[in-house]
């Protein structure tokens, strides 16, 4: 007889291999990623990179044409076999939170707990209220309460029946900025006290970054790069990742040796080898790069030789987001701390600071 | 000119109308509460993925709407005890057909107030572990209905005007009591604008009733 070996961490979901789409187009493109038990995860990208999409699949609201789906180690989704919504244990806040506007707050949340006794029903009704600051406006209606209310109505209803996984789409889009950054840091608190897992799909890297442990970054129905958001700002593996989170320019640069790039600002010194991210395993000399500059890889300098020209720049309350001109023409972005106010047109000493060089082959 | 009218005719025969008078409003009820619940499962059958049942109830409502309601009434009337073998009084026939024929109306009204409800308040329930038949029942339908709660009630008041039309199969409504009574006392005239104004003044009467619960009724979002 054949033994098992005990699982040790299995994984909360498994996507294996998933693919789907409508007609010939594919909208979800052999996506595989891993999600553990408590773990917060992000799927980042513009709107049509197939996210909403993905987070269906695993909701069970779309059967993928292939590829696998497991929830525990049990499959929810292949080829021969579908586990419908209402069997998944999903919970799910909607974009439109998709509250019932003719239930009460407090039978909105106790919605999901039909099967439980009524006064099991009340006193875990009570507890998630409790839980997203709402006590005591259980009798309420939905459109009784503010957006971030709703939003918080809609989470301890997702949130109550105890799902395996809470599955959020865009869920801050409606609401104004402040508010939004206080509830997704809110969020996450919540998420991370009642330990459940989560999916988040965004367009917001503020809000991906604020939410998740790890953040997939999402185009034309791929997963870019599945990393933590540190790893995505400095260590970007491909090009669209690198634009696509933070601020950042390209120059272009010359391998010196495996540890450093000349570029038109000076020699750039990385204590690891250089990979050109994914592009080649081994960056030698004379090979072409164009390397990534954030704008606090720049930092101003009055004692440097190196001047550029201010051509733009944006007040930022303890900074200055400055737009450099360099003697090339090219542009530079600068973060810089806001008692350096320069005007536009002055030329200032900056130098480079870069602990990590991250640079794209110029053919690629 | 009215010198010419006798109205204390009225007044003698108030008892006879009356009578004829509850059974319009007892059609009207069936018909309404029949043809609401018949009409509310045609809706779901129209807009269920099930191929041929979406097919037939759209046969059934489309043939409903396109013929004549007083041609329905008399072909009720006449082929249903055809079919099974012994006639059917006017009365059972008219409330019958009343409610198959609203039926197609209230399907229609019942089909826009599914619709209007966004698809998420359905995957929102499948999300809590409904099943789809479930959410309908718990979550879309109570919000369509009483989204669709006016529009329900004004087709009730054009039903109530239309059970005038069971005049054809002689069953005894109130117009059929009014007229019957302008025969015995030989003064049509009076006794038909005496059931015109009963008419107006409750169809008046509830179609203020609907535009004051439009306002109050409908679900804030």
């Amino acid at each position: 007889m054949p033994q098992t070996l005990p699982q040790i961490t299995m994984p909360l979901l498994e996507v294996d291999h998933v693919s789907h789409g409508y007609q010939k187009q594919l909208v979800v493109d052999d996506i595989s990623f891993r999600l553990q038990q408590g773990e917060i995860a992000c799927l980042l990208g513009a709107s049509g990179c197939g996210k909403t999409t993905m987070l269906r699949l695993i909701a069970g609201f779309e059967a993928p044409r292939s590829g696998m789906l497991r929830v525990n180690g049990d499959i929810v989704a292949n080829q021969q076999h579908f586990v419908p919504p209402e069997a998944r244990r999903m919970g799910m806040v909607f974009q439109d939170y998709a509250l019932f506007p003719h239930l009460s707050v407090a039978d909105n949340i106790g919605f999901g707990l039909h099967k439980k006794s009524v006064l099991a029903r009340r006193r875990r009704v009570d507890e998630m209220l409790d839980l997203v600051g709402l006590a005591g406006r259980g009798e309420r209606y939905p459109h009784e309460l503010s957006g971030g209310q709703q939003q918080r109505v809609a989470l301890a209803r997702a949130l109550a029946p105890e799902p395996y996984l809470l599955l959020l789409d865009e869920p801050f889009s409606n609401l104004d900025v402040e508010l939004r950054e206080r509830l997704s840091l809110e969020v996450r608190d919540i998420l991370k006290r009642s330990g459940i897992a989560a999916i988040l799909v965004t367009h917001d890297q503020h809000e991906a970054f604020a939410v998740a442990d790890v953040v997939g970054v999402m185009r034309g129905g791929r997963i870019e790069q599945w990393d933590t958001p540190y790893n995505l700002y400095h260590r970007p593996a491909t090009r669209h990742v690198a634009n696509f989170v933070g601020q950042g320019v390209f120059l272009p640069g010359e391998v010196m040796n495996q540890n450093a790039v000349r570029v038109e600002l000076g020699l750039l010194d990385s204590d690891l080898p250089m990979e050109c991210a994914k592009s080649c395993s081994e960056c030698q000399r004379g090979c072409h790069l164009d390397v990534l500059l954030r704008p606090d890889d720049v930092v101003h300098d009055d004692a440097s030789d190196v001047v550029a020209e201010v051509i733009a720049k944006a007040f930022r309350g303890a900074e200055f987001l400055y737009t450099l001109r360099l003697s090339s023409g090219r542009e530079v972005l600068s973060l810089v701390p806001s008692h350096h106010n320069h005007a536009i047109g002055e030329k200032i000493g900056i130098r480079l600071a870069v602990d990590h060089v991250v640079g794209f082959r110029s053919d690629q | 000119m009215f010198s010419t009218f006798d109205f204390s005719v009225i007044v003698a025969s108030l008892p006879f109308i009356w009578s004829g008078l509850q059974f319009t409003f007892k059609l009207t009820f069936v018909a309404m509460t029949g043809g609401i619940i018949i009409g509310t499962f045609l809706a779901l059958a129209r807009l269920s993925s099930i191929g041929p049942l979406a097919a037939a109830a759209s046969w059934y409502v489309n043939i409903m709407r396109s013929i004549p309601l007083v041609m329905v009434i008399l072909w009720f009337y006449l082929v249903i005890p055809l079919i099974t073998g012994k006639p059917m009084g006017a009365e059972t026939s008219a409330l019958v057909t009343f409610t198959a024929f609203e039926a197609a109306f209230f399907c229609e009204i019942m089909r826009a107030g599914i619709q209007g409800i966004p698809k998420g308040q359905v995957a929102a329930g499948q999300a809590m572990g409904f099943t789809y038949s479930q959410v309908m029942r718990f979550v879309v339908l109570p919000q369509a209905f009483r989204n669709m709660l006016p529009v329900l009630l004004t087709q009730t008041i054009v039903l109530f005007q239309d059970t005038s039309l069971v005049y054809a199969i002689g069953a005894k409504d109130m117009l059929k009591a009014a007229e019957v009574a302008g025969k015995n006392y030989n003064r049509p005239v009076e006794m038909i604008i005496f059931v015109a104004i009963v008419y107006f003044s409750l169809s008046f009467a509830l179609s203020y009733v609907v535009k004051r619960l439009q306002k109050r009724i409908a679900i804030k979002r």
